[in-house]
């Protein structure tokens, strides 16, 4: 592992465990009250989910078109982390709107395509594991879509009818609410490198031991 | 033909734009304001013990539920990386030492 893997992880261990006191001293929202506090940990995972789904589609475009195994470990560490921070968001997101929307779920636009794009990832990571021989390229090209997904799942609120707030909201907060928004999100962007290199560091090490089953039947 | 044809879609083209247009403020109805309606006056005051189950729920538990399970997921993961990272790593070092004997396992 590089060297500034352990210190960046400290940092980041002691940034979360700072986070709920900045998020507890934020201004409670008007109309949702304490509730809506979930969105200092549910809006950073959706945007790292997002992100982690375009890492994914680019590193495996690279893939398809120049074959090389680098940018195919990096893609499917990328498709677990969709997967983590998929799961956050649509856990999150649930006990948020059973609160603030008396529902639990919605089939609105950003909530079917956001549960798309981690069906998409869940399907990358079980072609990787079950598809056999030449998995790695199909699994590549579902990647693919789980991309194109993503400037849908973002701009999906500002085009349709929903009860989901728009992206209009996160410029418009005040400063306590949003110095609380811009600290989880650099938490969470500093946990998805960090997981994201340790993941990539797993892949080159099976990589490695296939290489040295390979050497010894020879 | 062609020229008539032509003529007629410009002649009548401003008089359908306003209508798609209309048509496309429709598709983001999401950003359309309601007439503003002044706030019907309270007529008796509500205990919040009488209130029906659906609005008396508190925000507490589903707070804790998701801040919880946030850090259990992300706790849970990085432990099941470590795991898989030291099992291949260990393995790596166990054919790494068998190959530099000479023998295999």
């Amino acid at each position: 592992m590089p060297k500034w893997f352990m210190p960046l992880a400290a940092i980041n261990a002691l940034m979360f465990a700072a986070s709920p006191f900045l998020i507890a001293n934020a201004d409670y929202e008007a109309t949702m009250g304490l509730v809506q506090k979930i969105f200092y940990y549910h809006l950073p995972s959706a945007w790292i989910f997002l992100i982690s789904a375009i890492v994914c589609g680019i590193a495996s475009a690279r893939y398809l078109f120049r074959g090389s195994p680098r940018h195919d470990r990096l893609a499917y560490a990328a498709a677990e982390l969709t997967v983590l921070f998929g799961a956050i968001v649509l856990v999150t997101g649930p006990l948020w709107a059973r609160k603030a929307w008396g529902v639990w779920w919605q089939w609105d636009v950003r909530l079917t395509a956001s549960l798309m794009g981690w069906m998409v990832a869940w399907a990358y990571l079980l072609v990787r594991r079950y598809g056999g021989p030449g998995s790695d390229k199909l699994a590549a090209g579902l990647a693919l879509f789980g991309m194109a997904n993503v400037p849908f799942v973002y701009v999906s609120v500002n085009y349709w009818r929903t009860i989901h707030p728009p992206t209009t909201v996160v410029p418009t907060l005040p400063v306590d609410m949003g110095a609380a928004l811009w600290f989880a999100v650099a938490c969470f962007l500093l946990l998805f490198v960090l997981l994201l290199r340790l993941r990539v560091h797993l892949e080159e090490q099976r990589a490695r031991l296939d290489s040295l089953y390979l050497s010894l039947d020879e | 033909m062609r020229a008539a044809l032509l003529v007629l879609v410009l002649l009548t083209a401003p008089f359908g734009a306003p209508a798609f247009a209309a048509g496309s403020t429709g598709f983001g109805l999401a950003g359309q304001q309601p007439d503003a309606q002044p706030p019907k006056p309270v007529d008796e005051f509500v205990p919040v013990s009488q209130l029906p189950p659906q609005d008396q729920l508190p925000a507490a538990p589903l707070l804790v539920s998701a801040y919880a399970f946030v850090w259990l997921a992300l706790f849970g993961y990085v432990v099941s990386l470590g795991r898989r990272l030291s099992k291949v790593q260990g393995e790596v070092e166990r054919l790494e030492s068998d190959i530099a004997k000479g023998t295999r396992a």
